[in-house]
């Protein structure tokens, strides 16, 4: 089983970001954190990513992310349920078996509707959860890097990602002057590979065998 | 941003108490990390005791088949039906806080939403029970699913409302499941980020699916949630629309009816909301929670139920006087002699049903009494025993006496299985939401945070002084800085 692990972890390596330098800065109000992720990409720096415990609003903007387009995918696969639907109760019923019910039309549209609409729902909830899952990368067994523990209780932790040009104790000085609370600088994987939390966790060079 | 906290203080608190994100993570998730109580304990036992009951029950009903029941040629569906409808009905609540109420903006769902989707989801659980082993031949019930099969193919009869009810209830459990553990996902991260067991680390680490709180995760959540909320409201709509089909479909007195849709999704919500009562007011004393499930939580349902009841009143009244008005002599005949005639077999279920969802419920017309814990609990008991004694009264009253009066000799009561069979379900529903409340948040953490500092008792005192400010120097300080963080181009 670990050796498994170990394999699809290594062939799953190509797909993670790769282990990088990062300064994490955190802070505990989102009132501080607004100005700070504002002044942090005003002075060039590289914003990773900031973990935040509960969706705060306005964040994505200040931080230059566009707009999700999962919802584009939900009406995709909406109509795709709704064709799934109804031409495979077409078929069935004019085609494949055609049913005498008391001599109604064989294409009886309006009895169709109850189905159709169920299945336009289920494809379009189920196909969107997968992806959603897809992107962000969720799913069983799936361990990544926590920066800060606390960053799903009670603080809004920023990465700040580090080139060779970065100076660390710059990037750091900045982050305490911006009001972080806790700061420091860690060694990380970006990507997610299979593993479990109660075990240490370790970067892939560190594991034996790579 | 600051402008979007504010909020007037009109508004009673959503969480009271001194509360700050913290403390609202200690708060919810603590008895998740504390042993079970006595209580916990004597309740869970009674719940898989009756399960097992249930499941004797079914076991009999297999083995012996459907003659276990006192079900016969004219009643054939009875209790089965009755507690099919009567559940999927509960669960209707469920949805409509955690859909509708997040498409119509409503705060206060934040601090019951979470533990309403499980009780949804219990509950179609139970619901499917019913049509399952009536079916008899349990084994062949894979027959409803339109498989290509050495038959034929023969398929299925996507003409019959039976069989949308399958792909109603298989889509609503789905649906809500993917919407329960979805929201699920941040907090469940919240107890892996806490946890200091070996087990809780491994087990809400696999079950947390490696969430980080990443804020571009954050958004795709939001958009998913909203999208999901606007498809499970049209869904919850035609489930119990397309359950009533069963019934309106048909051509039997009493079921022909062209009112059943909106009369039975009001009386689901109204069911359903009842159970929530029941169910939250246990909860909050349980767990300590009466911070997060305040009593205004408690009033603004006794408000949904308050008004469902009276739509559920409205339709009765409009059904009897369609019967009379419509002229037909069986239709007629069903709703006079076999329901309002007090003294037919079955006239008491009818005014039992009369008197718990029509009468019972108007005492919420009084403040006093929605705000009142006791009357609500008592209250949310009756409904349910009422909306129950709606769906017998639907299925029995319409066909104890057909068209042939040679077989209307027959009064129906449940044989000892059939009643073991719903206690069953209640085990099930039980064993599922005690299991639940011990190791699943029972309320949405990410969100009652997001609320916290709009809604919160202590950040709504702070407000005070915001109220106070010159309205030129509010809109200069708040609006036009809110306004340069949205227009921020990098």
């Amino acid at each position: 089983m670990h050796t498994l692990i170990r394999i699809l972890n290594f062939e799953f390596n190509i797909m993670a970001g790769g282990i990088k330098k990062f300064v994490v800065g955190s802070f505990d109000d989102e009132k501080v954190l607004f100005p700070a992720v504002k002044n942090v990409r005003k002075a060039g720096y590289k914003i990773h990513d900031v973990y935040t415990p509960f969706p705060v609003h306005g964040l994505d903007h200040a931080m230059g992310i566009r707009e999700t387009s999962l919802h584009t995918a939900g009406f995709i696969y909406a109509i795709t349920g709704t064709t799934t639907a109804l031409t495979f109760m077409s078929w069935v019923f004019t085609k494949d078996w055609p049913l005498n019910i008391g001599g109604k039309p064989n294409f009886a549209l309006p009895a169709w509707i109850p189905i159709t609409f169920e299945l336009t729902v289920l494809f379009s909830a189920v196909g969107m959860v997968l992806t959603f899952c897809y992107l962000c990368n969720l799913a069983p067994f799936v361990k990544k890097h926590h920066f800060h523990p606390r960053a799903t209780d009670d603080l809004f932790v920023m990465a700040i990602e580090c080139t060779d040009k970065t100076n660390d104790a710059e990037v750091q000085a900045f982050l305490q002057k911006a009001g972080a609370q806790e700061i420091n600088v860690q060694v990380a994987e970006t990507g997610w590979w299979i593993g479990r939390y109660h075990k240490e966790q370790k970067l892939y060079k560190e594991e034996k065998g790579y | 941003m600051s402008l979007l906290k504010y909020e007037s203080q009109l508004r009673e608190p959503l969480v009271d108490g001194n509360k700050d994100y913290h403390q609202v993570t200690e708060d919810i998730i603590r008895p998740i990390e504390m042993k079970p109580s006595r209580l916990w304990y004597i309740g869970f036992y009674i719940s898989v005791a009756l399960l097992l009951f249930g499941v004797y029950s079914v076991y009999r009903e297999v083995t012996y088949g459907i003659g276990q029941w006192n079900v016969n040629k004219t009643i054939g569906w009875g209790w089965d039906i009755t507690n099919f409808v009567w559940w999927v009905g509960i669960g209707h609540a469920g949805t409509l806080i955690s859909a509708i109420l997040l498409l119509f903006r409503q705060g206060w769902r934040t601090g019951v939403n979470r533990a309403a989707e499980a009780m949804t989801i219990f509950a179609v659980m139970c619901a499917g029970q019913f049509p399952i082993w009536h079916m008899g031949r349990v084994w062949m019930a894979f027959f409803v699913l339109p498989y290509p099969n050495s038959r034929g193919p023969l398929w299925v009869n996507f003409n019959s409302p039976l069989l949308w009810d399958v792909f109603a209830i298989s889509t609503y459990f789905t649906v809500s499941l993917l919407f329960w553990y979805s929201g699920l996902l941040p907090d469940l991260a919240t107890v892996r980020d806490r946890a200091k067991t070996k087990f809780r680390k491994m087990f809400y680490g696999v079950a947390s699916f490696g969430w980080s709180g990443s804020t571009k995760h954050w958004q795709r959540h939001e958009s998913l949630s909203l999208v999901l909320a606007g498809l499970s409201t049209p869904l919850v709509l035609s489930v119990h629309t397309i359950v009533s089909f069963d019934f309106a479909t048909s051509i039997v007195p009493g079921w022909h009816t062209t009112i059943f849709p909106p009369y039975f999704v009001a009386g689901a919500i109204f069911s359903g909301f009842a159970m929530v009562q029941t169910l939250m007011i246990v909860l909050r004393k349980v767990f300590s929670l009466q911070d997060y499930i305040t009593v205004g939580h408690i009033e603004a349902m006794n408000k949904v139920i308050v008004l469902t009841g009276s739509i559920v009143g409205c339709a009765y009244l409009t059904e009897l006087f369609i019967a009379w008005y419509g002229q037909n002599p069986y239709e007629w005949y069903a709703f006079k002699e076999n329901r309002a005639n007090l003294f037919s077999p079955y006239g008491w279920a009818y005014y039992l049903m009369m008197f718990c969802n029509v009468v019972s419920p108007q005492l919420f017309w009084s403040r006093k009494l929605r705000r009142n814990i006791t009357v609500t609990f008592f209250m949310s008991i009756i409904v349910n025993i009422g909306m129950w004694f709606e769906r017998f009264v639907i299925i029995v009253t319409s066909v104890y006496r057909d068209y042939l009066p040679s077989s209307w000799s027959t009064y129906y009561s449940p044989s000892i299985w059939e009643i073991g069979f719903y206690l069953g379900t209640f085990g099930l529903f039980f064993t599922c939401f005690f299991l639940f409340a011990k190791y699943f948040p029972v309320i949405a953490v990410a969100e009652i945070k997001a609320v916290l500092k709009t809604s919160g008792e202590n950040y709504k005192v702070k407000m005070t002084d915001l109220e106070k400010i010159d309205a030129e120097k509010f809109y200069i300080d708040e609006v036009e800085h809110a306004h340069t963080h949205q227009n921020l181009k990098f």
